[in-house]
C-alpha cells in the first residue's frame, strides 16, 4: 500500500515537472456537483502544476453542445464527463480513448467501482470488459418529501383516518400517489400546496426519465433478456401499460398547475418554494436541497423510488472520459489516475459529488455520512438505464414524443403509446442493422 | 451645366467599364456563392445518401429518393406541416390586420404619437429567446399575468387553464406571442405605405366629396396593398421557419401539438444526427417556401403594376 502510494506520488511529481504551463479543460453540465469538482480539482493542480479549466453547459443544452463538439472532432475538451447514454456512440465513433491498457498499466482496478456504475457509465458493448470511462458521478432518480409537513399531528391523524396507515415515506407507488393526492390542493400555513413535482419535460429527456421511475417498478423492460432488441411483450406488457397509466394519473391528480413541461429545475423550484409535498429528482441535487435554508435540514426527508411489482430506479450519472481529439491526452490520463484514487474519491463525496468507489461506499460509516447516503446506496442497487446504443438520441426522441402525447396531450391510450414506441424503436434498430 | 466625365475605362488603362464593374461585384458574388449556393448543392447531394454527421467513418451509401419518399409518406410529417401552416396563417392574418390598424392610427399625427410608436416597436427589438422566457412566465397559471388578465375578464380561475400545457390552447399561445412580437414590424411597413400616398390624392377626393370610408377603400387600401403584401411575404417566410421562440415556449408540446416543421428538422439534424434524411427534409421545405414565395412575388408585381 505504502509502495503504491510512493509510486503514485513519484509519478504525479514527474508529471508535475513536465506540466509547467499546461492546462486541461474538463467539460460537464452546469450543476451543483460541477462546482464541487472545481473545488476538488484544485488539489490536482497543486500536485501537478496542470491548471484546470472548466466548460460547464446548462443541462437542457448539454447533450447538443457536447455531442456537437465530439462529432466535429473539436479540441475544446480534454476530459469530458459524458452522460451514460452517450457511451455507445462515443465508443463506436472513437470519440473517447479506450482505457483498458491505461487501467492495466496504472493499476486502476475497475472492480473497485460499483458494478452498476461500471456497466452504466464505462462499458461498451454492455457487459463486456471494454472501458471507455471511469465511473465519476453516481446518480439515480429518487424522491424528497416535506418531513415537517409529514410530522404535523393533525395531518398524521387525518391521513391515518383516511388510509389506515402512518403518514410516512411511501413503500409502494400506490402509497406514493395516495400521499400526493392527500396533499394536493391542501392549505398549509395559509398557502395552497400540491402533491408531487414530477418530470414532464418534452424537449430533451425529461419525461422519459420521469416515467421510467413508474414503468420499471410496474414491470417494464426494454427488451427480452434472452433475445436482444425483441421488445414486444416487454415494452408494452400489461404491467408496463399499468405503469404508464399510473404516471399519467399522477400527473393529472397531483402536480402543481402549469406543470406540463417540467424537468429538474422546475422540480427544484416547486419544492424550494414550498409548493410540493413530494419531489422526484436526481440524487445529485440532494446535498444542495439539504443545505437549503427554507426547505432543508429537518424539514426535508429522502426516499428511494418505491417498488410496486418490483424494484427499479432510473439511472443517471456520468463517467469521466478522455477525449480522443485532445492534444493533452497524457495530462488528461494523469487526471483520471488522480481522480481514481481512494483519497480523492473520499474528498469527492465530502464535497458533494457522488462517488462510485466501493472503498468509500462500503465504508461502515458511509450510510450515516449524509441523510441521503443510505438511500443512494439502495437506489444504485436497483438502477435501470435507458438504451445506451449509438442511436440513443433517436430512441429518446421517440419515447419523449409518445409518452408526452399520452400523458400530457391525452392522445390515445397507454397501450397505443407503447405499441407505437415499439414501432419507432424497431425502425431505428432496423436502420442500425440490428435485425 | 454638368461636367462630362470620360468613361472610367479610359482612365484605367486596359480595362473596360464592364470589367471594372465585375471587379467590384466579384467579391460579393463569390461570397454569396460560398455561403448560399455551395451549402445548397451539398445539402442536395447529402439528401440522396445515408450520411450521418456523427458517424463520418461509416460507409456512405446512395439511397436515391428514399428519404424524400419516407418524408412525404410520413403522416407525422404532414401533421407537423399542418401545425406550421396553422401557425403561419393565423400569425400573418392577425399581424396584418392589427399592424395595419396600428399604422393607420399612428399615421394620424396626434399628440405623443412618437412616444407611442417607440413603445409599440419595443417587442420586435427583443431577442426571441428573451421573449420566449418572458412569456413562459406570463403564461404560468399560478403567477402569470396573462392568466390573471383572462381571469379578470372571464371570471375563470387563473390556475384553471394552462396556455402552454393544453392541446387546444397551446397553438394559440404561440400565435399570441408571435403576434405581440412582430405586429410592430408589419406596422412599420404599412406606415411607410401610408406615408407614401401623396396628400393631393386625398385633397382631390375631398373636392369630390368622397366619404372617409370611400377614401379608405378607394385610395388608402389599394395604394398600401403592395406594402401590405410585402409585409405578408416577409412574415410568411420568417414564420415558416420559426424555431427559437416556439422551442422555448413549448418545445413542440404538449405532445407534438406545436411541433413545427423547423423543430422536427432541427431534432432530426442535430439531435438524432440523421444528416441525409434531414437534408432531404430541408430541401422539401426550401422548395415549398421558394415555390410559394415565387408565386406570391408574381402576384405582388401585378398589384404594383396596377
Amino acid at each position: 500500500m505504502l509502495a503504491a502510494t510512493i509510486a503514485g506520488s513519484a509519478a504525479l511529481a514527474a508529471t508535475a515537472a513536465q506540466a509547467q504551463g499546461k492546462s486541461l479543460t474538463l467539460c460537464w453540465a452546469a450543476w451543483d456537483p460541477a462546482n464541487a469538482l472545481v473545488e476538488l480539482s484544485k488539489d490536482f493542480t497543486a500536485k501537478t502544476n496542470i491548471a484546470m479549466k472548466f466548460e460547464f453547459v446548462p443541462w437542457p443544452n448539454f447533450a447538443d453542445r457536447m455531442l456537437n463538439e465530439l462529432n466535429s472532432k473539436g479540441k475544446l475538451c480534454d476530459l469530458i464527463i459524458g452522460d451514460s447514454q452517450w457511451i455507445g456512440g462515443s465508443a463506436e465513433n472513437k470519440h473517447y480513448v479506450k482505457l483498458n491498457d491505461f487501467f492495466a498499466k496504472e493499476g486502476i482496478k475497475i472492480d473497485d467501482f460499483m458494478p452498476a456504475t461500471v456497466t452504466g457509465y464505462a462499458e461498451w458493448p454492455k457487459n463486456t470488459p471494454n472501458y471507455w470511462a471511469l465511473p465519476a458521478m453516481g446518480d439515480a432518480l429518487g424522491w424528497t418529501y416535506r418531513k415537517d409537513w409529514f410530522s404535523r399531528p393533525e395531518l398524521q391523524a387525518e391521513f391515518k383516518a383516511k388510509y389506515n396507515r402512518e403518514l410516512a415515506a411511501p413503500k409502494s407507488q400506490t402509497e406514493l400517489k395516495q400521499i400526493a393526492e392527500f396533499f394536493q390542493g391542501r392549505d398549509i400555513d395559509g398557502k395552497k400546496v400540491y402533491g408531487a413535482a414530477i418530470f414532464t419535460e418534452r424537449g430533451s429527456e425529461g419525461i422519459t426519465m420521469g416515467v421510467a421511475n413508474a414503468l420499471y417498478p410496474f414491470g417494464f423492460k426494454y427488451e427480452d433478456p434472452k433475445k436482444p432488441y425483441a421488445m414486444a411483450g416487454f415494452v408494452n406488457s400489461d404491467d408496463a401499460v399499468k405503469g404508464l397509466e399510473f404516471y399519467k394519473s399522477l400527473y393529472k391528480c397531483c402536480t402543481p398547475p402549469g406543470y406540463s413541461n417540467a424537468y429538474m429545475q422546475e422540480g427544484l423550484d416547486a419544492f424550494k418554494s414550498g409548493q410540493a409535498a413530494l419531489q422526484m429528482n436526481w440524487f445529485a441535487f440532494f446535498p444542495g436541497l439539504y443545505k437549503d435554508p427554507n426547505v432543508g435540514g429537518d424539514r426535508i426527508g429522502f426516499f428511494v423510488n418505491p417498488p410496486e411489482k418490483q424494484k427499479g430506479s432510473q439511472l443517471g450519472g456520468q463517467g469521466l472520459s478522455v477525449v480522443a481529439y485532445s492534444p493533452n491526452q497524457a495530462e488528461a490520463l494523469s487526471y483520471v489516475k488522480w481522480f481514481a484514487s481512494l483519497d480523492v474519491q473520499k474528498k469527492w463525496w465530502e464535497l458533494g459529488g457522488y462517488t462510485c468507489h466501493k472503498g468509500v461506499l462500503n465504508d461502515p460509516g458511509f450510510a450515516k455520512s449524509a441523510p441521503f447516503a443510505a438511500d443512494f446506496l439502495v437506489a444504485m442497487g436497483q438502477v435501470v438505464d435507458f438504451w445506451a446504443e449509438p442511436s440513443y438520441a433517436q430512441l429518446m426522441q421517440a419515447e419523449q414524443a409518445r409518452i408526452h402525447d399520452y400523458v400530457v396531450a391525452e392522445k390515445g391510450t397507454a397501450k397505443q403509446a407503447l405499441d407505437l414506441l415499439i414501432q419507432d424503436w424497431t425502425k431505428v434498430f432496423k436502420e442500425d442493422g440490428k435485425f | 451645366m454638368r461636367a462630362a466625365y470620360p468613361p472610367i475605362a479610359q482612365r484605367v488603362r486596359g480595362l473596360s467599364d464592364k470589367a471594372i464593374a465585375w471587379i467590384f461585384i466579384a467579391p460579393t458574388m463569390i461570397l454569396l456563392l460560398a455561403i448560399n449556393l455551395f451549402p445548397l448543392i451539398w445539402t442536395i447531394q447529402l439528401s440522396f445518401t445515408n450520411y450521418r454527421a456523427n458517424r463520418p467513418n461509416a460507409p456512405l451509401r446512395n439511397v436515391g429518393l428514399d428519404h424524400y419518399q419516407t418524408i412525404l409518406s410520413d403522416p407525422e410529417i404532414w401533421q407537423r406541416m399542418q401545425a406550421t401552416a396553422h401557425f403561419v396563417f393565423w400569425t400573418i392574418l392577425l399581424q396584418t390586420v392589427i399592424g395595419f390598424a396600428l399604422a393607420y392610427l399612428i399615421d394620424r399625427k396626434f399628440r405623443g404619437h412618437g412616444f407611442w410608436t417607440t413603445l409599440i416597436l419595443i417587442p420586435m427589438m427583443l431577442s426571441p429567446a428573451v421573449v420566449g422566457n418572458f412569456w413562459t412566465f406570463l403564461y404560468q397559471p399560478q403567477i402569470g399575468l396573462f392568466n390573471y388578465v383572462v381571469s379578470f375578464f372571464t371570471g375563470l380561475a387563473p390556475s384553471s387553464f394552462q396556455m402552454l400545457g393544453d392541446v387546444t390552447l397551446s397553438p394559440w399561445a404561440i400565435i399570441i406571442v408571435d403576434t405581440w412580437m412582430w405586429t410592430p414590424y408589419v406596422m412599420l411597413i404599412c406606415l411607410a405605405g401610408l406615408r407614401s400616398i401623396p396628400d393631393y390624392i386625398y385633397e382631390a377626393a375631398e373636392v369630390d366629396r368622397a366619404s372617409n370610408w370611400r377614401q379608405f377603400i378607394s385610395i388608402t387600401l389599394p395604394m398600401c396593398l403592395p406594402f401590405i403584401m410585402l409585409a405578408v411575404l416577409f412574415r410568411g417566410i420568417e414564420n415558416f421557419k420559426m424555431f427559437d421562440m416556439v422551442n422555448l415556449l413549448t418545445s413542440g408540446g404538449p405532445g407534438s401539438t406545436t411541433e413545427l416543421a423547423s423543430i422536427t428538422l432541427k431534432r432530426a439534424a442535430f439531435e438524432a444526427w440523421r444528416t441525409g434524411y434531414s437534408s432531404a427534409f430541408a430541401i422539401i421545405l426550401f422548395v415549398a417556401v421558394f415555390g410559394l414565395a415565387n408565386i406570391y412575388v408574381k402576384a405582388l408585381n401585378k398589384v404594383k403594376a396596377r
